[in-house]
Parts: structure tokens; sequence; C-alpha cells
């Protein structure tokens, strides 16, 4: 089944003008359906910013799509520019940013970006005085719990929490059917982040957009999402319901990621890092990149790249976890390889 | 309003320090007007008297009593803006000398510092919008080689081919001579004419250092997360590249605009020098060549105090561009 969001073979490669050209995002298949809440997690540099803007088409030079296409309610949008693309913006698609102070225009009040906003994609009939352009963004200040008078305030003048709660009222301005979360918490304090999350979940399930929810955090993951999808290395590694995410088999690299959270009520919270360091994504050989740092690597680990293969309630991408699949599998590889 | 008042008092102290500095910096010098002057007319192989040093040293009104009450003396005399007889024009006072000069050097500097910002902030906006285009190289490039012009050698490239070789505009001078400066329309456009070429030296050596500085600001602004997401909410591209890009990029710039409008009143000596323009660049070289130490105290003092009352507007201006300047004033 396709849904909403249909990506296949998407590739991001990012080429500096000087040293070794990047691949960030590898070979990634990824469907969400209408109304879904998907988390992505992953270590820092795995790809899954780069992911959400590849699908929100966002990539900023040096990055850029390589090949792989995109589908949003069945049109095409990899190849969109342009006019065309921004079009597809209202009603379409969306990006929350994680917002230190940046996220903002520092020199407009939040009242001219929702006139920006709405002006930009205004319609023939649609009239956007200043008293309505107010109305339209007081509504959506109290969709995320904020008083319509932050409209006359300046970025500055608003707290880290009010301010990631306008970047969202800001991407609800468009009626967005799915939105990208990217790190929406990440520079807030723990109070607010839960009361962030709070409100993002209750949007979504009174909404019912699709969303994709970026972050390191696995237990903030965890509790908002219907599904899980685990990043390592620019692939996905593991797609899974998140309630079943502590239970069941794993790839041995989500293990890893939850051996590193304690648990509070424990008498001793015995916390495990994953030992090695990240792959350089300049290479491009075969084989699974996880094994060097995998107590489970095995001779033919190093072969061939592993696909996602059923294991359990989900799917995973290891020789070891899943290996049936994968066995038939390494004669499709070279194939893949042999885009590049 | 206490933004204000602390400006206030800030240019009250700054203002107060500069006329200090301008009373005691000639008083620290080596030599005197008078050594100065008497040495021109031994030069000149008048033999001089005891006599004649008298009645100079009295005709300068030189230093009389001690530094303190020289000092408030001088106070008293600037603020009624007495600044003496200059040397080299025996006989006009200081300020009517000043005064006739200003308006040349304001109308040719201030005009051409503002067209080189208008105009190298548009160049730098539209470089960084394009970036790493074919626009934006021909822009940059362009910007390097008019950089790399020296001001006085440009000048003198202009008038060799516009003023000696075509003979369309004029060599020297802010007007024909035989004129009477007034607001005629005729003399104007003598005026105008004669001033094509400093104009056009002025403007082509100093646009680059806007081009530049605008390019990186606008390079830097459009790598923030608020264009990202200013595109990620489709906003039209133009929107993007004014008032999201560009208009933060020229916070910086507004400063530095400031800062040369308040130095158009130093002139260019170089160019005004070149052209024979009679401006305060001109006059500041003649007083220096004269050691006529009244007019060269004089015009410091009007440098320093349009410079110091630039800063302040532009300090009071700052905060309708930027309101996060704003917050002080609350505060």
């Amino acid at each position: 089944m396709r849904g909403l969001v249909s990506a296949r073979g998407v590739n991001v490669v990012y080429e500096p003008n000087r040293g070794a050209r990047i691949w960030s995002v590898r070979d990634v298949d990824l469907d969400l359906a209408e109304g879904e809440f998907v988390g992505l997690v992953g270590e820092s540099g795995c790809g899954k910013s780069t992911l959400g803007f590849a699908l929100t088409r966002l990539l900023q030079p040096p990055g850029r799509l390589d090949g792989g296409s995109i589908s949003f309610d069945g049109t095409d949008i990899a190849s969109l520019s342009g006019e065309q693309l921004r079009a597809q913006r209202r009603n379409g698609f969306a990006l929350v940013l994680q917002s230190g102070m940046n996220a903002l225009n520092p020199v407009r009040t939040i009242g001219h970006h929702f006139g920006d906003i709405l002006k930009a994609h205004a319609r023939d009939g649609d009239d956007y005085t200043r008293a309505s352009i107010r109305r339209r963004g007081g509504d959506l200040l109290e969709q995320v719990e904020l008083k319509a008078e932050v409209l006359d305030r300046y970025p500055h003048e608003l707290s880290g929490g009010m301010r990631q709660r306008v970047v969202i009222a800001l991407a609800l301005a468009l009626e967005p059917r799915f939105i990208v979360f990217d790190e929406p918490t990440t520079a807030l304090d723990v109070m607010v982040q839960k009361a962030v999350m709070n409100t993002i979940k209750s949007l979504q399930a009174s909404q019912r957009f699709t969303a994709l929810l970026i972050s390191h955090d696995l237990g903030t993951v965890l509790e908002a999402t219907d599904r899980l999808l685990v990043m390592y290395a620019g692939r996905i590694i593991e797609d899974k319901p998140s309630a079943e995410v502590l239970t069941g088999v794993h790839h041995p690299y989500t293990d890893a990621l939850l051996g590193c959270y304690g648990d509070p009520r424990a008498e001793v919270v015995q916390l495990h890092g994953i030992p090695g360091m990240p792959p350089d994504l300049s290479t491009t050989g075969g084989g699974c990149l996880y094994a060097d740092r995998c107590a489970l690597a095995r001779n033919g680990c190093r072969d061939s790249v592993p696909q996602l293969a059923p294991a359990g309630s989900g799917r995973v991408a290891c020789f070891v976890r899943a290996p049936a699949p994968n066995a038939r599998s390494k004669s499709a590889d070279p194939q893949t390889e042999g885009q590049r | 309003m206490r933004y204000v008042t602390r400006k206030v008092v800030l240019f009250v102290l700054t203002f107060w320090a500069a006329l200090t500095l301008n009373f005691a910096l000639p008083r620290l010098m080596p030599g005197s007007p008078l050594d100065a002057a008497l040495g021109n007319l031994q030069a000149n192989g008048v033999q001089v008297t005891n006599a004649m040093r008298d009645a100079m040293a009295a005709q300068l009104g030189g230093a009389e009593g001690n530094w303190l009450s020289q000092y408030f003396s001088y106070l008293g005399n600037t603020l009624r803006l007495n600044f003496g007889t200059s040397f080299s024009f025996p006989t006009q006072t200081v300020s009517h000398t000043i005064l006739q000069a200003l308006p040349w050097t304001v109308c040719l500097v201030g005009v051409t510092t503002i067209i080189a910002f208008v105009l190298g902030t548009l160049l730098g906006v539209y470089a960084g919008w394009r970036r790493g285009t074919a626009a934006d190289s021909t822009v940059t490039l362009g910007a390097t080689l008019f950089s790399a012009f020296p001001p006085f050698w440009f000048g003198m490239l202009l008038l060799y081919v516009f003023a000696f070789k075509f003979q369309i505009f004029a060599s020297q001078g802010g007007y024909s001579p035989g004129l009477t400066p007034n607001l005629s329309l005729s003399f104007l456009s003598d005026a105008v004419q004669h001033s094509i070429l400093p104009a056009v030296t002025l403007t082509v050596t100093s646009l680059s250092g806007w081009v530049f500085g605008m390019r990186n600001n606008m390079i830097n602004t459009l790598g923030e997360d608020y264009v990202t997401f200013a595109e990620a909410n489709g906003l039209r591209s133009r929107t993007i590249a004014l008032l999201y890009a560009a208009r933060n990029a020229m916070l910086p710039n507004i400063t530095a605009f400031g800062l040369s409008l308040g130095a158009v009143v130093g002139g260019s000596v170089l160019v005004e020098g070149i052209f024979g323009y009679p401006g305060l660049g001109n006059l500041l070289y003649i007083a220096v060549l004269n050691h006529d130490y009244p007019l060269m105290q004089a015009l410091f003092l009007v440098i320093t105090v349009s410079m110091l009352v630039t800063i302040f507007v532009v300090d009071l201006l700052y905060v309708r561009f930027d309101p996060r300047v704003r917050r002080e004033v609350i505060a």
C-alpha cells in the first residue's frame, strides 16, 4: 500500500567544493499513511534531519537529492521546483524547525510572520486584510495555547517554549497534511519539552495530519508516536510499532540505543554507550555499516547491504536478526550499489 | 526613554572630550604658529626683526595667561564659533572660510557616499541572493577590480581621458573661473558639470566596500533558519530575499553607512586636491601646507563634531531598524 507520503530509493548527497562527497541518506524507502504519527531516531549525523529536509524539498546546497522518487498524495514532488513546488506547500507538507532563536525573523513581529505566509498563498477570492490576518493568526496561536497578543511581539520578546509554539502555529497556517517535526523540543528544558510535545500530540490527534517526528530522544518519540523508524548511517535499519519497541526482536543497533537509557526507578542504573564511532559517510562500500561496532557481526555481514525484512512485529535490516529474506537480497544488492 | 537619555549624556561627554583634545593637541606639538609664520617670512628672504616678531605675535593674538584661562577662553570662543583669522586667507575669519567650503564638500562627498551605499547595497543583495551564479561572479569580479583602483590614480585617469583628451569636462575647480557662486540655474549646471569627474571617482572607488560587505552579510543571512523556515512556508522568493534576508543583512551596514556619512565633512583630501575642488578636503590640505593653526584646529573640530553628531543620530535611528535594541528602551 502506498501512503500519503511515499519515498522510493531516496539518496541525498552532500557535494562540498572541496573534499569527499557524503552520502547522508542511502536508498531510503518510506511510506507514511494518512494520519499516521511516525518517529525517526538515530544518533547525530545519521541523516535523519537530512531525510526530513529531503521529504519537504528543503535541501540546501551543497546537499541535493541524488536519485529516487518522493510522492506526496500521488504527485511526484522530487522533480518539482520554483512556483510549482511553492504551490504544493498550501495544504501540503510543512516543516517545524528546532527553534532556538533562529526559526523566526528577528526584525518582524509574529503577526507579520502570519501575514507573510497567508499573503504568499492568497488565491482569488481570499481577502487578507489586516483584521482577517490577525483573526486567523489569533486562532492559530490559540491552537498552540498562546494568546493573540503574541501577534504584536517580536521573537526576542518570547521565551523558548513560546517561540517553538509560534513556529508550530506558523507551520499550521497553510493547513498542511504532512508535517515534519525536526527536533522540536531539543532546545527546551524538560518541563517545557513535555508541554510542547503534549501540544503536538493533541494537535495531531485532532487534526489528523501525518507527522514525522525526528529526534535523538528515544523516550520522547516512543511516548508520542504510532511507529518508530531507526536510522543508522543514512539507512533505515528498523521499522516497528512504537508500542512494541521495548520488547521483541531488534536490530543490534536499536538494542544498543535502548541500552543508553536508564530506568530512573532502578536502584543501580547501568548505562551502556555504543562502542566505536559512527562510520564515515563518504564510503560507498557494500556491507552492513554497523558491522564494525556490532557484537553479533559475522563473516557475511560485510559482503552486502542488509535490507529491511520481517522480524517479530516489525522489520529489521540485519543478517543476524532477520536472516532469511536477506539471503535472497544478496544478489539484488550490486544493482543498487551500481547506481552510484 | 532611558536609552535616549543615556545616549544624550554620552554624546555631551564625548563632545567635551573632543573639544579638550582639540585644545591640547596643538599645544603638545613642537613649534608654534608664530615660529611657522616667521619661518615663512625668512624663507622668502625677509629679515625678521624683534619688532616684526612682536607685531606678528600681537596679530596672531597668541597665547595669553596660563593654560587654564586659555582653555576657558578657547571653550567660550568655540561655542561662539569664533575661531579667529586664518593665515592662509587673512581677509576672512576662519568660520567664514569653512562655511564657504562646507556646501561644496557636503554636496559632492555626501551625494557620492549615498549613491555608493545605495548602489553597492543593491548589487551586494543581488550577488548574495544569486550566489554562485555567473551574475554573482560578474559583480564580485567587477567590484574587486574597482576596489584595486587607488582614488587619486583613478581620478587622474579620468582627468586625462575626459578633460585632456576629449575635453568633455572641466579639469579644475568647482565652477568656471570668473563666475561668482549663486543659486541660479546656469551656475548650478556649471557646478554639476565640474563635479561629475570627482563624483565618479569617489563613487567608483568606494562602491566595492558596500558590495562585498552586503554580499557576505547576505550569504550569512541566507544560511539562517528563518530563511529556511520561510521557504518551508512557501513564501515568495522576492519576500524572502528582501524582507527576510536583505532586511537583516543590512543591519551591520547601516552603522557603517552612518560612520561614512559622518566622515563626509572631512572631505576627501586626495580627490579634492586632484580636481582642485573648493571643498573642506582641499582647505585642510592648504591649512597643513601653510601651518595655518587656526584653520586646522577649526577644521578638526568641524570633522570631529560632525562625526559625533552622525553617530548620535544613527544610534537613535538604529532603534527603528532593529527591534532587538528596543529591549533596552523597555528595561
